[in-house]
């Protein structure tokens, strides 16, 4: 045997596991998955002794061949033998404990049985007999207490004694005479197919047919079959099955311990109990729990972690930010000043006059705007000054405009309404903002005005992009390598941290809720609400998290207890609109209504496409096969409430924060880094490029080039757009800003601003609005169901690379991810093929191959909708019915 | 034969009999709904489904249509 010991710790849920793999290991190790399943596997080395490694596995109440949870964990201990088990054992409720241990004894490998929470049960008056206990199970029995670290060491030296003795644990024969008699039969018959210490092991799996636990035996057909009389005799003389003789005898027997070695107080209403019968009140069940969410939307969503998460992205990683308050508010002053000065619109509307009264102006705003102004460009304004000062110019009546970019009238209202060559069309009574006159020496004062520099202000921290922007230009690096790390990776790692203070605060909370106990009531409280549509009462709060944010909407999907509830969660919760969907939202409520008055309407409307968008599709592949299989047991214990110790509470966040930049952050990382690629190179083949391939905005290229109509993006947008063209968007840019949309979904709008040549415009910029309009107009008026089509689909197919890799890292499999993946969009395809289809047939009238596909699809989605759940062969895979039967 | 789903708050019963099949009904045993255990209905979830009740030592919830696999007998107001 090597040095190396390999231990276990099995356990139920809820019985302290958790905190006592943190205690002995300070949770530094190895987390991930089990192969295949969803079901986190952790693994870490011993503080005071590396060359014992921890293996936690999933808190499970029976070693079943039913849920994935229990399976890995047999699985684990009958095939990967670790060199000793710790079994946990809750004390409080000792009885249904001591199941689980019943079946780890059977297992062959040596077992220490850890009496938890003792503590608590001399509060209660209740009193164990550790050695009888111990002498009844025949292993060594420790008190311990995993919040306090008591005894901790002599558990896990107890583990490491009997591992190195080899001091396998003797099954007890705790069964009832006739089934230890059919066990010894069945024992003889197998005891050359295994090694001796798991002959009672595969007993007693084929005494209850366990058809996948008995495949090592390698029996042949004929060797099984002949078990059969013997299993049916028992059954007989029970009048019950196999299994279920098995699993009374082992509660049986416990009975008898139980008896013997504990003694109970008389029953008293515990604090628990207390608190659930308010909590789970039949009148105030429902408030309360309405009341948690909404405070756990209003922490994380509302207020501190959307505050912290926009901190990070508006200061770390795009303007800089002031540790002073003072020099903020002189900077933020000066910077309003400005603003209201017009500066920007004295200058063009010089500009502008000077034209008119043919003073030329050629090279004249690009001078100004230079950043660094040369010799030459200070001659091209001062020969503009003095050939204007001869003109005698004068611009009059110059119209304002706002930080948007947009006109505003004389009461300072934004104007929604531009015409074609982009001038302001004013209501009836409205009056367009002006400046009545701007004469030379404005235009010159205006030339003066800086925009306010934060740098100038002290107590000013540049954002990390600028800073090496800095640096690297400092360094004379190219501009390639600037963008690269610029835009490409920092972009992308802060796409990645970004998240991650509205994640802690999310899990702050939740793993709270988890650890106290709430969670299981959450379960209880909304079940029949979610069971209808396929989900779990928990997938309600992975929703409420993703209206935030998509990210930590999917990782709160852990907390679902079965594995199918949460791999369909993970999948739609991400269709509900997410705050950076928010801009997309209001670039067409700017398109459809002007401006948001009146129109409140459109953005809840947004919501409910979200909310039915995950109804139907949880109800149609409810009926599908992946999701089929054997119904679903809601048997779930109601844990007692308990506040958790500060340091597990914050282990518990840690993990979670710590997995999701580890294994979705590398994801995020590439993905982010492919876009900017594609997005900034290209091949040169405008008229008088050279047409190679190479670095756009590092190309000469003529000033009316808009060499991001150039880039590789254009092109995938291009190869691609034919696959819209029944949605009625099939443009190129609406595919490409919908490609750039993968890594957030907010760059939708300021991908319409870079292809449409608008600069800094934004959602709120009626120039934007415009523009997008523009892209689906039908001679001269806008194609409403094909706008719709583009934001309905944009809504709901794959979410950003962050939610992607996310849900990657949640299904830890590549099938089902790209299930996921494939299916939202898909979906999101179908309802924007839909809404368009049925706008043309209904306003236009058109009707055409399109049309009857989209009614096909409607008339699917129904059918999928409302026909009965299908009859799967509901034969029950795991335990056989007959043995004999499965030989022939 | 009543099953614990006939079974009223308040009420105490003792198991019988586990009808149904597969993961359902073993993980109902599992969690300790074996014949002659002692179960107390303690309450009712707001909206009428699931039920809690107490047994073996703690407290466990079901749904009805699970409740309905557990046939009881001596049911008796606590």
């Amino acid at each position: 045997m090597s040095d190396k010991l390999n231990i276990a710790l099995a356990g139920n849920p809820n019985c302290g596991k958790t905190t006592l793999f943190n205690e002995l290991t300070g949770s530094n190790g190895y987390v991930g998955n089990w192969p295949g399943v969803t079901v986190e596997k952790k693994m870490a080395n011993w503080k005071k002794d590396t060359n014992v490694t921890f293996v936690d596995l999933p808190g499970i109440y029976s070693l079943s061949p039913y849920s994935p949870e229990e399976v890995v964990s047999r699985d684990y201990v009958v095939k990967d033998r670790p060199d000793a088990v710790i079994d946990l054992i809750d004390v409080t409720n000792i009885e249904r404990n001591l199941y689980l241990t019943t079946q780890i004894l059977e297992t062959g490998r040596p077992v220490v049985v850890g009496l938890n929470m003792c503590d608590l049960l001399e509060q209660h008056g209740e009193t164990i007999d550790t050695k009888q206990l111990s002498h009844m199970l025949g292993v060594p029995v420790v008190e311990v207490s995993a919040l306090r670290n008591k005894n901790l060491d002599k558990l896990v030296k107890d583990a490491e004694e009997a591992a190195r003795k080899q001091a396998i644990a003797k099954p007890v024969e705790l069964f009832s005479p006739e089934v230890e008699h059919a066990l010894a039969q069945i024992a003889d018959g197998i005891k050359n197919q295994c090694e001796p210490e798991l002959v009672r092991w595969y007993a007693i799996k084929v005494f209850e047919r366990d058809a996948e636990a008995i495949k090592p035996l390698g029996l042949t057909k004929n060797e099984v079959a002949a078990f059969e009389p013997v299993i049916e005799a028992v059954e007989k003389e029970r009048d019950d099955d196999s299994e279920s003789i098995i699993t009374s005898d082992r509660y049986d027997w416990i009975a008898t311990v139980m008896e013997k070695a504990v003694k109970k107080s008389p029953d008293k209403l515990s604090t628990s109990e207390k608190i659930d019968r308010v909590v789970t009140n039949r009148v105030l069940g429902l408030p309360i729990f309405i009341a948690v969410m909404v405070f756990v939307y209003w922490v994380a969503i509302g207020t501190v972690g959307t505050a912290a998460t926009d901190w990070v992205n508006d200061n770390l990683f795009a303007d800089g930010w002031f540790t002073n308050g003072e020099s903020q508010a002189a900077y933020e002053e000066d910077s309003e000043a400005y603003q209201d000065a017009n500066y920007d619109d004295m200058i063009s509307g010089f500009l502008a006059a000077a034209e008119e009264q043919g003073v030329s102006t050629d090279g004249v705003q690009d001078a100004i705007d230079a950043e660094e102004p040369t010799s030459e460009d200070e001659a091209t304004i001062a020969d503009f000054e003095a050939a204007a000062e001869k003109a005698g110019v004068e611009a009059h009546d110059v119209a304002i405009t706002d930080a948007d970019g947009n006109f505003v009238d004389a009461d300072g209202e934004v104007i929604t309404t531009v015409d074609e060559d982009g001038n302001p069309v004013l209501a009836d009574g409205q009056e367009l903002g002006v400046l009545d006159t701007v004469t030379l020496a404005d235009f010159e004062d205006a030339l003066d005005q800086a925009e306010p520099d934060p740098h100038d202000y002290g107590n000013f921290v540049d954002s990390i992009p600028n800073a090496v922007t800095g640096w690297l230009t400092d360094a004379g690096a190219s501009d390639v390598v600037i963008s690269l790390v610029v835009d490409g990776i920092i972009g992308g790692v802060g796409s990645v941290l970004g998240f991650i203070p509205q994640i802690f605060v999310l899990f702050v909370m939740l793993c709270f809720l988890e650890d106290c106990g709430y969670m299981s009531r959450v379960a209880f409280v909304m079940d029949r609400v979610f069971r209808r549509f396929g989900l779990s009462g928990k997938s309600f709060i992975p929703m409420i998290v993703s209206s935030g944010c998509g990210v930590p909407g999917v990782l709160a999907t852990k907390t679902i207890e079965n594995e199918r509830d949460r791999r369909m969660t993970a999948m739609l919760t991400t269709m509900i609109p997410c705050s950076a969907k928010l801009p997309i939202i209001a670039l067409v409520m700017g398109v459809l209504v002007g401006s948001d008055n009146g129109a409140w309407w459109v953005a809840p409307m947004f919501y409910f496409m979200g909310i039915a968008a995950i109804i139907i599709s949880a109800v149609m592949l409810k009926k599908t096969k992946p999701f089929q299989g054997e119904p679903v047991p809601f048997v779930m214990e109601l844990p007692d409430y308990h506040l958790p110790s500060v340091k597990s509470w914050l282990l518990h966040i840690w993990e979670r924060v710590a997995a999701y930049v580890k294994k979705a952050g590398t994801i995020i990382f590439a993905a982010a880094v492919g876009i900017w690629f594609l997005n900034n190179f290209g091949l040169a083949g405008w008229e008088g490029g050279d047409g190679a391939f190479g670095f756009l905005p590092g190309m000469d290229a003529p000033a009316d080039v808009n060499v991001n109509d150039f880039s590789m993006l254009a092109g995938v947008g291009s190869a691609l757009a034919w696959l819209f063209i029944p949605l009625g968007f099939g443009n190129w840019q609406a595919t490409a800003a919908t490609i750039s949309a993968l890594i957030a979904k907010e760059n939708l709008v300021s991908t319409f601003g870079v292809i449409f040549g608008l600069g800094d415009a934004t959602e709120n910029s009626v120039t934007m609005w415009q523009g997008f309009a523009n892209m689906f107009m039908v001679g001269g008026t806008l194609h409403v169901g094909a706008m719709c089509a583009y934001v309905a689909f944009n809504m709901l197919c794959a979410p950003c690379f962050a939610a992607m890799g996310t849900i990657r890292r949640q299904m830890d499999d590549n099938k089902w991810f790209w299930f996921a993946i494939g299916y939202e969009c898909g979906f999101g395809w179908v309802v924007g093929l839909l809404i368009n289809q049925f706008y043309e047939l209904f306003v236009f009238g058109n009707f055409g191959f399109w049309t009857i596909v989209a009614f096909a699809f409607a008339a699917l989605i129904l059918y999928q909708l409302f026909r009965p759940m299908p009859k799967w062969d509901q034969k029950d895979e795991h335990i056989l019915s007959n043995l004999s039967e499965e030989a022939a | 034969m009543a099953t614990l789903r006939d079974v009223k708050v308040g009420e105490t019963c003792t198991v019988s009999k586990l009808t149904g099949t597969g993961a359902i009904k073993r993980r109902i045993m599992d969690m300790g709904l074996t014949k002659g255990a002692k179960v107390f209905v303690r309450k009712v979830a707001p909206l009428g489904d699931p039920i809690e009740c107490t047994v073996r030592g703690y407290e466990l919830s079901l749904r009805k249509d699970e409740a309905q696999c557990v046939e009881v007998a001596d049911v008796t107001a606590a």
